[in-house]
This record gives structure tokens, C-alpha cells and sequence, in this order.
């Protein structure tokens, strides 16, 4: 159940970020299990290999997160947006093509300079502890803490500051809050930036929690794909709720069924779910 | 006048130009290359050796003078893991680079996909690292279509014998250990593996109370570890390639207390140590070779000179790919020619003493024709330990540098 937990909100963490940036500028970013895998790798190169410890390892890989979301943001996804030679109803089509291109890219580059060999970065905390019988590494616990941190963070900035209350308008309506006179290159660069350390602490995480390896580039953008699309695009508590029913069935399945069917049961729930309601569970359109 | 030349000037001129190709022909041969072809997975750590080590044979061999004054060229392809780019790797090797002979692959799926292109194309084909049994069991069914594959690695069904023989040494006479958990990845190299694992513990006195396969794209072991936990086997009996940073992290982190021992590739990596944070610490896997163990005279010359080159040392196929380039070049030497199939002949008739023990194949009437063959004074196999960050040979006695060690949360139930 803990393990269930941990998992479920590490998705959420992923999948925020991801949701946040189309709720905000419409763009659904495919390169972002790569962006999470460069963290994570990152963080282990750093801790590992250069031997910096682990906090500045970690430190290191969200550093190297934030830089790759901005990277992706002025070098893919502001060109495309900023072109009047595309029109502006395939704008959409090219930015998928152009982050989809971008994290095949990323993920080439790591499984060329640090093979595709799975790499885990070391536990912040190491250790078990017995909970109700059952041994839990102490660093899950961590996962799952940090995880609802950040996204009360996370709630706080957006409900709560001057800057967050510009990304909520933003995202409801773009041009009046160009009315206003706010600079809306601005709030889309904070919602990148937002991103980024969001992808980034959710990549390390994952790197101490199960590691990864380029391999898991394609999934990791799929299931925050899913679960984003599950939850209603665009809607951060759709998402929450989605990552927790995904990483719970996902669980279960391992423990109840077989570790090999993992995944197919919220494949299958996904599918059901745009059968009946394809807005996703809080969508708005 | 659609001819210009006169009939008998044509046939004179075709017959010079005839007579030219085939001298030209006759004198290229004495100095032509002998072309292997490598196909292999660059992004792996297993797979990148390979070419390495084929590269660092043909050097040696060529700084000698060659094979009767021919030098050898290694002409090397990328797969990126993959089966159809390792076929079109193979097609293009064969029909546009000319290569002699293929050597190709770690990988059971990628080398099935390959084993029929050696039989159309007419091209030997070892491979260094695979292990499913399919391959030299399809040479035996169909000897004449399939000869020109050889498998140059353990087949499963030897890799499962390795791992029982020093299961008995190891763990039941000496730890007294009688139960076991067979773990393994769902591909086709462990098939044959888990058959033969379930044939060979109970003979040697551990009971197999559960087996567990997963899929090879699993990230999360917990439930696994759980689901094996739950039935208190004395050991994990794992068959691991695909997947192995992840269950011995995890393994670590969870603080499972069974110890696990068999077949982890990965951990036959140097680099295991470390792409884990030495979780590795503890794990027993079988190996044909390891950095500082003299399986034969060759093995720690070889594995040193590779590390001064490439910085690291070399995988498990990296000692196999490296013996095959020189029992190749052996092969061509007594065939006294690349035609394929004197040098089928040839290689069949192999007795190699390589870096992982000596080399010979299985016969036409064996069940795993052109196999290498597993056995005493042939290739055995060790079983390997990592301690304290280094992997230390434990098995057999005569390699043997420590005794076995676990770390501090394995609690041995015995």
C-alpha cells in the first residue's frame, strides 16, 4: 500500500508539471520522460561518477531539469509558436512533432554518453522501517512526502501569490491578461520554469526510488500522458486523482494478478474512461 | 549498324578483358583482407565489447603478420539493439562490404532473427553472447540449411548446468542450503534456463518452492520481492540480462534478506558497481570470465591490455567476441581459404584455447550442433561475488580468491 502510495505520487508529481503547461500555453510536451530520465541521470552521474554527494547530486539533476525545460521551451517550442511561416491551427501538430523529435534526441544523447544501462541514484535516506509488519525502505516514505511537499507547494504558489494568480488567468483567458498589461512570454517562461523543477524532482525521485535508463523515456511520457489525459487535460486535481488510481491499479495488478500484467489494467481503464467520457474525469472541454 | 566491331574482334577483346579480370582477380586474393563483419548492440554496455574486443584480436593478429599474409578487417554495425536493423545489417555486410564471416549480437532474439539470413546468404555467423538454446538446436534439425551458424556462448540449457554445479559446491554442501525461488525475465534465453534450472536444483537438494517470471520492461520489484519473501526460499536462483540495475537497487534498498545467485548480466559489467551505488555488494552471478581470474593464460593478459585501451574492462562477450576473431582467423588458416563452407568445416573442426577455457564445438549428431561445449577441461563457467565494489571469483576451487560474503542484511536461514 505504502509502495502503491509512493508510486502513485510520484506520477502526480510528473504529471502536474506536464498538465500545468498545457492548461497554461497549450502545449503538450512529448519530450517529457526525457526530461525526467536527464534528471534523474543527472543526479547520478553527479553523485556517482564526480562524487559531489547526494544533495548536490539531487541539487544537480532538478539544475539540469529546469535548464532542459527551458532548452526545450526556447529552442522547440517558442520557434514553432513564434513562426508565421506555420499556421496557426497546425501549430499544435508541430509542437508534438517538435518535442517528440527533441526527447528522442535527449534520449539518444544519454544512451550514447551513458549507455542505456539502467542508473539509480542513491537514496537521500537509506534504511527500512517496519510498518504494520510490513519492511519499507524509508526512503519510499521520503518519496511519498516530498511528493505531497511539492505539490502543496505547488497549490500555494498558484492559489496564493500574484505570480501564480497570472498563470491561473493566463491559463483561463491568454489575451485578457495581456489586457491587464502582463507580459504573457513572461508567465509562460514561469510555468516552464515551474515544469522543470517539478519534472526534475519527480526524475530524481524516481531515479532513487526505481531507477531508470533511456529505455524508460517513451514510458514515462506515456503514463504521464495517460494519466493526464485520464484526469481531464488541463486539470491539476483531474491529474492527482488519475495518478493515484493509475499508480494503485498499477500496484495491485503487480500483487494481486502478476508483476507481468502491470500495466494493462489502466490501459484499459483509460480506454474505458474516453469510451464514456472523453473529457477525462475533471476535464473541462 | 548496330555493331561496330567486327564478331571475331569482339570475342578477342571479351576474352582479354576475361583473362584480365581473372588475373586481377588471382593476385588480390594473396593480399586480400579477411573481412569480419560485427553486428552489435553499441549503446549496451554488454553489446559495445564486442566490437572492441574483435578489433583488439584482428590488431594483435594483424601485428604479427596476419594469417598467411592476409591482414584482417573488422567492419562493425550498430543494431541498436534492435532485429531488423541487425538484418539489414547483415544483408548489407554480405552483399555490399563482402564481409567473409559475421560475428553478431548478445542478444537470444536478435541472433534467431539473424541464424536464417546466414543460411540464405551463405555466410558463417557466430554469435559471442547469446544463450537460447533455439540456436544450435535449428543447426542440428536442419544441418545442411542451418550449418553456418555457430553459437560461440553457453547455451541455457549449460548456463542452468553452470549455475547448479556451483549451486552444489556453494550453497548445499557447504551452506546447507535446501530451498530456492527461481527469478527470471520473460525472454527467450530464460525459457530453455528456467527448464533447465527446474530439472538441476531439485537434483542437487534445493527444493523450488515458487518461480517467478516478470516482464523484462518491469521498474518497480517490490511486489516481486514480496511475492518471494512470502514462500522463505534460502536463495533467489535468478535469471537476469534484460533487467539488473533495477532488482539489485531495489533489492538493496528493500533490504531483502535472501541472497541472490545465478545468471545477472549486468553485473558481469565493471561499470555494475557503480550504476547501481554498489548495491551490487553481496551478488552472486555466473560468468564466463572476470577482471584478475586466469581462467586460462590468456584470460587476464587479454582483459588487461583492453582496459589500457578502451578504459574499461570487457563485458562477458567481449572475452567470447575476442576468442572467436582468433579461432576465425585459426579456421581460415587451415581451410586455406574464406569460402564459406571449408570454412564451416573448419571451424567445426575448432580446438581453441581461448580467454574463457577451450573451445570446441558440438557435432552434427549432438543436440546443440555447433554450440560450444560445456564441460571439465572445457569451459566450466565461475561464479563471481561482488565484494567490497570489486568482482572476486568464488567458484571453482582452483580460481577461487574468497570465500562468499553477503552484507548484513541477508539473514542466511541456515
Amino acid at each position: 500500500m505504502i509502495d502503491g502510495f509512493a508510486i502513485s505520487a510520484l506520477y502526480a508529481l510528473g504529471a502536474t508539471g506536464f498538465t500545468l503547461i498545457f492548461g497554461v500555453s497549450g502545449v503538450l510536451n512529448l519530450s517529457h520522460g526525457a526530461i525526467m530520465v536527464a534528471a534523474a541521470v543527472a543526479a547520478w552521474a553527479a553523485a556517482s561518477v564526480l562524487g559531489v554527494g547526494t544533495y548536490a547530486g539531487a541539487l544537480i539533476g532538478v539544475a539540469v531539469a529546469l535548464l532542459t525545460a527551458f532548452a526545450t521551451y526556447f529552442a522547440v517550442v517558442k520557434p514553432i509558436q513564434d513562426s508565421r511561416r506555420i499556421p496557426n491551427e497546425e501549430k499544435e501538430i508541430f509542437v508534438l512533432t517538435g518535442t517528440l523529435l527533441w526527447g528522442i534526441m535527449i534520449q539518444e544523447l544519454i544512451a550514447y554518453f551513458f549507455t542505456n544501462n539502467a542508473k539509480t541514484v542513491l537514496p537521500i535516506v537509506e534504511g527500512v522501517v517496519e510498518i504494520l509488519g510490513v519492511r519499507t525502505p524509508q526512503n519510499e516514505i521520503f518519496t511519498a512526502i516530498v511528493c505531497c511537499l511539492v505539490i502543496a507547494l505547488l497549490w500555494l504558489l498558484v492559489n496564493r501569490t500574484r505570480t501564480g494568480k497570472a498563470v491561473l488567468a493566463a491559463s483561463m483567458n491568454p489575451r485578457g491578461v495581456t489586457l491587464l498589461g502582463l507580459e504573457l512570454t513572461n508567465i509562460y517562461i514561469v510555468v516552464w520554469a515551474i515544469y522543470g523543477i517539478l519534472a526534475g524532482i519527480a526524475g530524481v525521485l524516481l531515479g532513487m526510488f526505481l531507477g531508470v535508463s533511456s529505455y524508460s523515456v517513451g514510458p514515462l511520457t506515456a503514463s504521464a500522458f495517460s494519466i493526464v489525459v485520464l484526469g481531464g487535460l488541463g486539470s491539476v486535481s483531474g491529474s492527482l486523482i488519475a495518478a493515484f488510481v493509475v499508480g494503485y491499479l498499477e500496484t495491485l495488478t503487480a500483487y494481486l494478478v502478476s508483476p507481468a500484467y502491470r500495466t494493462i489494467p489502466a490501459l484499459l481503464l483509460l480506454v474505458f474512461v474516453m469510451y464514456i467520457r472523453p473529457q477525462g474525469l475533471l476535464g473541462r472541454r | 549498324m548496330k555493331n561496330i566491331l567486327p564478331g571475331a574482334l569482339r570475342i578477342s577483346l571479351g576474352a582479354a578483358a576475361v583473362g584480365a579480370m581473372i588475373t586481377a582477380s588471382g593476385a588480390a586474393k594473396a593480399a586480400d583482407p579477411i573481412k569480419i563483419g560485427v553486428i552489435a548492440e553499441a549503446q549496451a554496455i554488454a553489446g559495445a565489447s564486442i566490437p572492441q574486443a574483435a578489433q583488439l584480436a584482428a590488431d594483435e593478429i594483424n601485428a604479427k603478420g596476419g594469417v598467411e599474409g592476409r591482414k584482417i578487417e573488422i567492419v562493425s554495425y550498430d543494431n541498436h539493439s534492435s532485429s531488423a536493423d541487425s538484418v539489414r545489417a547483415f544483408q548489407r555486410a554480405v552483399n555490399e562490404d563482402k564481409v567473409n564471416i559475421v560475428i553478431a549480437s548478445y542478444i537470444s532474439e536478435v541472433v534467431l532473427a539473424l541464424e536464417p539470413w546466414a543460411s540464405r546468404l551463405k555466410t558463417p555467423f557466430v554469435t559471442p553472447g547469446a544463450a537460447s538454446n533455439e540456436i544450435s538446436k535449428s543447426v542440428h534439425s536442419d544441418y545442411a540449411k542451418n550449418k553456418y551458424t555457430f553459437h560461440g556462448y553457453l547455451t541455457s540449457a549449460a548456463l542452468a548446468l553452470s549455475v547448479c554445479d556451483a549451486a552444489k559446491d556453494l550453497l548445499v554442501d557447504k551452506m546447507h542450503m535446501k530451498s530456492a525461488v527461481i527469478m527470471s525475465e520473460d525472454a527467450a534465453w530464460t525459457k530453455p534456463l528456467d527448464a533447465g534450472y527446474e530439472e538441476c536444483l531439485p537434483k542437487i537438494g534445493l527444493k523450488v518452492l515458487d518461480h517467478v517470471r516478470f516482464s523484462p520492461d518491469t521498474t518497480d520489484f517490490t511486489p516481486i520481492f514480496n511475492k518471494i519473501e512470502g514462500s522463505k526460499p534460502d536463495v533467489i536462483i535468478t535469471g537476469i540480462s534484460h533487467v539488473g540495475v533495477q532488482p539489485t537497487v531495489q533489492w538493496k534498498n528493500q533490504q531483502v534478506p535472501i541472497p541472490m545467485f545465478g545468471i545477472s548480466s549486468q553485473a558481469t559489467n565493471e561499470t555494475f558497481g557503480k550504476d547501481t551505488n554498489q548495491a551490487a555488494e553481496g551478488v552472486l552471478y555466473q560468468g564466463v570470465s572476470g577482471p584478475g581470474v586466469a581462467v586460462t593464460p590468456k584470460s587476464v593478459p587479454f582483459a588487461e591490455n583492453f582496459r589500457k585501451k578502451f578504459g574499461n574492462y570487457p563485458s562477458y562477450a567481449g572475452y567470447t567476441a575476442y576468442d572467436e576473431v582468433y579461432y576465425i582467423a585459426d579456421a581460415v588458416k587451415r581451410a586455406g581459404s574464406t569460402d564459406a563452407d571449408k570454412l564451416v568445416d573448419a571451424l567445426e573442426k575448432t580446438d581453441w584455447e581461448g580467454t574463457i577455457g577451450r573451445v570446441q564445438f558440438y557435432g552434427k549428431d549432438d543436440p546443440f550442433t555447433h554450440s560450444i561445449k560445456y564441460g571439465k577441461g572445457l569451459i566450466t563457467g565461475l561464479m563471481l561475488q561482488w565484494q567490497d565494489g570489486k568482482q572476486i571469483a568464488v567458484w571453482p576451487k582452483d580460481v577461487a580468491k574468497a570465500d562468499i560474503k553477503f552484507p548484513s542484511f541477508v539473514k542466511l536461514s541456515n
